[in-house]
């Protein structure tokens, strides 16, 4: 079997993993719209204060967090993608037995990880957003190139997404427990994506800094894209640079993991 | 399915004090058992103060561009924020696990709760207990602590007395919203997202002033899921603020009443959602 | 202790249970129907008695055990334990029953094995006494001494088993279920629990009633069996009884090198054949070394195994004597 064959294989069992847990998806579904709900009203409230913050008007404030809802799950921005299974699998000891597999580790979770994000993304992401665009008013474009360039830069956001998840369930080689990890996961998670503000609505050099940070590739950068405030191919050198930079942190690590396990005999 | 054969009264009660004593035994057991792993503990505290920090950190990110929001102070949506964080805080201390629940069911191991001579809401309430979550608790309380003091506010008695008030009755609010949503789960075990949605969701909601919102919504969480009694109503009374809907003065003292009412009916559906009831399979 | 019942200590009169199944039959569609996991079932357990409860998977064993604790509410008939009505008094019953799952331990899995009991013993409320002296007792017969202050986590499925069951006796109860008590368990860890539960039936006259797979259990323990399948009671009586209609042949599973002609010995014959794999029946009593001798001369052998009679064969073998008589 070749190579790709096989990765295309895991995303897909992935894919069609998480699309068994209907009940579940339909549960996150009214939660995404409840909070979009809650949400958008506050950010309606704070544009009528600021018409303009940080350069978006109140539709496409409207549209921001729609987005942010409906990107949630698909990015695991709270966590909760493949990162708390491998890091059961590090603490576990179980790891040694997939080093020891002919295929590459971090592929592998890669392609796992892609294949939920794209269930969720089509299972809990469209359906709160399509409630956005029919109750609020919304900024969207009416051109296919910008929603295709939009795609473009969500897979890049996936990949950034996964990038940072995959260091932090590496560290529980070192660290033995994920538990902490993950809280610093969510926090990070929550707050550099901005999901609390968009980070172009930052105060001052707090603005700068968020915006620099890996984490604005997964829902300022697509937003900026899809509402045309982006130059898009910027855009995607800002996440492909830190898409790749993960990546190969996250194979140094990995090696050096490799090293660990093997020097402790498995 | 009526209760016990004795007089009703005393058998409500003999249960209630029951049950507390069961849910402080089993709680006791779950805090140990937490113990054993002491440094994940230490993190997962520090963690969830910090995790439900970052609501008021949107608030504050917020104020650091505006003065005011739907025409309330900093200090004031702080307010709002302290009761509904700290009210809420509490239940999710005490009742929060219990969308362990849906697991249990699924797993068959909810039978193991059902065979034991106390009552089973203490169990499942108790199940799990997170000792860590008292992080939400410490930090609703900060910022409650300093928006007292920052509040322009003439206090008198009344006005004082209500803070308590809002954080008892707010904490009953939520605790019927997860004991509903917990018999929910009889009919449907992954649903517990959804109990999220009116939990973490309206005590989200409650951090912000009331005038933010649609006024069907205000309707809706004050005539129907009563979350505004938690503290939109008394608080606005508290501030000074005008409330969204015309209402007269005196449905602000009602907040233990509809705590009284939810809890009722929490208690009836919970009574429903155990009938229903069916074990899995073997 | 003062129950005039003796004899009808747990009474089930036309009990019965029936679920609403939905099954998807569409995208959409569903269709509703009923199953009857238990039809109509009576009978009566004397205080003391040992009776062993069997029937293959979804018999209605376990709805049955569900409904004599409380579980789950009969859907008809009447149902007393102790002259108590489990369903409605629950929480009453559970201070005279202990039940063990077999594959759910109740214990605390972080905390050392002691804690469990300090727990049951306040939440039962059982007397300081009662208590020191029953814990006494369980550690020393169930061989538990070692294992007090080791984490629940860290036992092996024996070990833990044996400290569920004592979790289950600590507050006396006069009668106690067993969800496959032996399942999973090595010979060693199988025979001090089936020990242990015949002294607990003789010395403290605890009734017993316990559900099994495994044959072997009934025979070393119950006087009396009870088979059960789709709901329905298919025999009450002596375990001999049961024996005449079901006792008779073990199983032999051969796996041949390939497809082959049915293997033909004196002593067994085929009743089966599954490609490479055939199953020969042979008589209970005879031993299986020279069958398998004989056979592994003249047949290109790759492995086997020997399978006791199990309940799904004493079952479907009953149907079959109820077919012909």
């Amino acid at each position: 079997m070749g190579a790709g064959r096989l990765y295309a294989a895991v995303a897909v069992g992935s894919f069609r993993r998480y699309a068994t847990y209907r009940v579940a998806t339909a549960a996150g579904v009214f939660t995404n719209t409840v909070f979009g709900v809650i949400l958008v009203y506050t950010y309606l409230a704070l544009w009528d204060e600021r018409p303009d913050l940080g350069g978006y008007d109140q539709a496409q404030a409207v549209t921001y967090v729609w987005l942010g809802q409906a990107l949630f799950a698909a990015l695991a921005i709270q966590s909760g993608g493949f990162e708390t299974e491998l890091m059961e699998r590090i603490r576990t000891g179980e790891i040694a037995i997939d080093l020891y597999r002919p295929a590459d580790l971090q592929l592998w979770w890669l392609a796992s990880d892609l294949g939920r994000m794209l269930f969720q993304f089509v299972g809990r992401g469209v359906i709160p957003f399509v409630f956005g665009a029919l109750f609020f008013p919304m900024a969207l474009p009416g051109d296919f190139g910008t929603w295709a360039a939009f795609l473009v830069a969500l897979l890049l956001a996936a990949v950034v997404s996964f990038g940072i998840r995959y260091l932090a369930a590496l560290s529980v080689f070192w660290l033995m427990d994920g538990r902490g990890v993950t809280q610093a996961l969510m926090v990070m998670g929550i707050f550099c994506s901005g999901m609390t503000l968009p980070l172009n609505a930052f105060p001052g050099a707090l603005g700068d800094v968020v915006q620099a940070l890996p984490w604005a590739a997964q829902l300022q950068i697509p937003a900026d894209v899809l509402m045309g405030e982006a130059d898009a191919l910027g855009a995607y050198v800002f996440q492909a640079a830190w898409a790749v930079a993960l990546l190969a942190a996250g194979r140094l690590l990995q090696s050096a993991a490799t090293r660990r396990v093997v020097v402790q005999g498995g | 399915m009526t209760v016990s054969t004795s007089t009703p009264a005393s058998t409500a009660g003999s249960r209630v004090a029951e049950g507390l004593r069961a849910y402080l035994l089993i709680a006791g057991m779950w805090i140990r058992a937490g113990m054993t792993y002491r440094t994940s503990f230490v993190v997962t505290v520090i963690g969830n103060l910090l995790l439900s920090g970052m609501d008021f950190v949107g608030i504050l990110l917020m104020f650091s561009q505006v003065d005011s929001l739907g025409g309330w102070t900093l200090p004031e949506v702080a307010f709002l924020y302290g009761l509904s964080a700290t009210a809420f805080g509490i239940t999710d201390l005490l009742l929060g696990s219990s969308e362990v629940l849906g697991a249990r069911i699924r797993d068959g191991s909810f039978d193991t709760l059902l065979v034991r001579p106390v009552p089973v809401l203490a169990q499942v309430a108790a199940d799990q207990f997170p000792l860590r979550r008292f992080g939400r608790v410490i930090q609703g309380s900060l910022v409650l602590g300093w928006a007292l003091f920052a509040v322009d506010v003439d206090w008198t008695v009344p006005k004082a007395l209500l803070v308590p008030v809002m954080l008892v009755s707010g904490a009953l609010i939520f605790g019927a919203i997860f004991v509903a949503g917990a018999a929910f789960q009889f009919l449907a075990q992954d649903a517990a997202q959804v109990q999220n949605a009116f939990t973490y969701g309206g005590t989200t909601m409650l951090q912000y002033p009331p005038t933010l919102f649609g006024k069907d919504l205000v309707r809706g969480v004050t005539f129907v899921l009563p979350l505004a009694f938690v503290n939109w109503l008394p608080a606005s009374y508290v501030l000074g603020r005008p409330y969204p809907l015309d209402l007269p003065t005196w449905v602000t003292y009602m907040s233990p009443l509809a705590a009284g009412v939810c809890c009722g009916l929490a208690g009836v559906v919970w009574r429903a959602g155990l009938r229903s009831y069916r074990s899995t399979g073997s | 202790m003062t129950d005039a019942l003796t004899e009808g200590f747990i009474e089930l009169d036309r009990v019965e249970k029936v679920f609403d199944v939905r099954k998807k039959t569409g995208f959409l569609r569903r269709e509703r129907h009923q199953v009857r996991a238990v039809d109509s079932i009576s009978f009566t357990v004397a205080r003391g008695e040992m009776v062993g409860y069997i029937g293959p998977n979804g018999a209605g064993k376990s709805t049955t055990i569900k409904m004599l604790t409380g579980i789950l509410t009969p859907s008809g008939g009447r149902l007393r334990v102790a002259g108590i009505d489990p369903s409605r008094e629950r929480t009453r019953l559970a201070h005279r029953i202990g039940v063990v799952f077999g594959q759910r331990t109740t214990l605390w899995w972080d905390l050392p094995l002691i804690d469990s009991y300090k727990l049951m013993h306040r939440m039962y409320r059982i007397p300081d006494a009662r208590y020191r002296e029953n814990l006494d007792r369980l550690v020393e017969l169930l061989d538990l001494g070692a294992l007090l202050d080791v984490p629940v986590r860290q036992l092996s499925l024996g070990q833990r088993m044996r400290g569920d069951i004592a979790a289950a006796l600590l507050h006396d109860p006069e009668v106690l279920y067993l969800d496959e008590p032996t399942i999973g368990l090595d010979v060693i860890s199988k025979a001090r629990v089936r020990e242990f539960l015949r002294e607990l039936n003789t010395e403290r006259s605890t009734t017993v009633l316990l559900t099994t797979h495994d044959l072997s259990d009934i025979e070393q323990l119950c006087s009396r069996v009870m088979v059960i399948d789709h709901g329905r009671m298919m025999y009450d009586g002596p375990l001999t009884g049961l024996h005449e209609i079901g006792d008779g042949e073990r199983t032999l599973v051969v796996d041949l090198e390939r497809e082959l002609p049915p293997i033909e010995v004196d002593a067994a014959r085929v009743v089966k054949i599954d490609g490479p794999r055939q199953w020969l029946a042979f008589p209970a009593s005879a031993s299986a070394a020279p069958l398998v001798a004989r056979i592994a001369a003249e047949y290109p052998l790759v492995d086997l195994s020997v399978r006791e009679p199990d309940i799904e064969a004493v079952i479907s073998r009953m149907y079959a004597e109820k077919a012909t008589s």
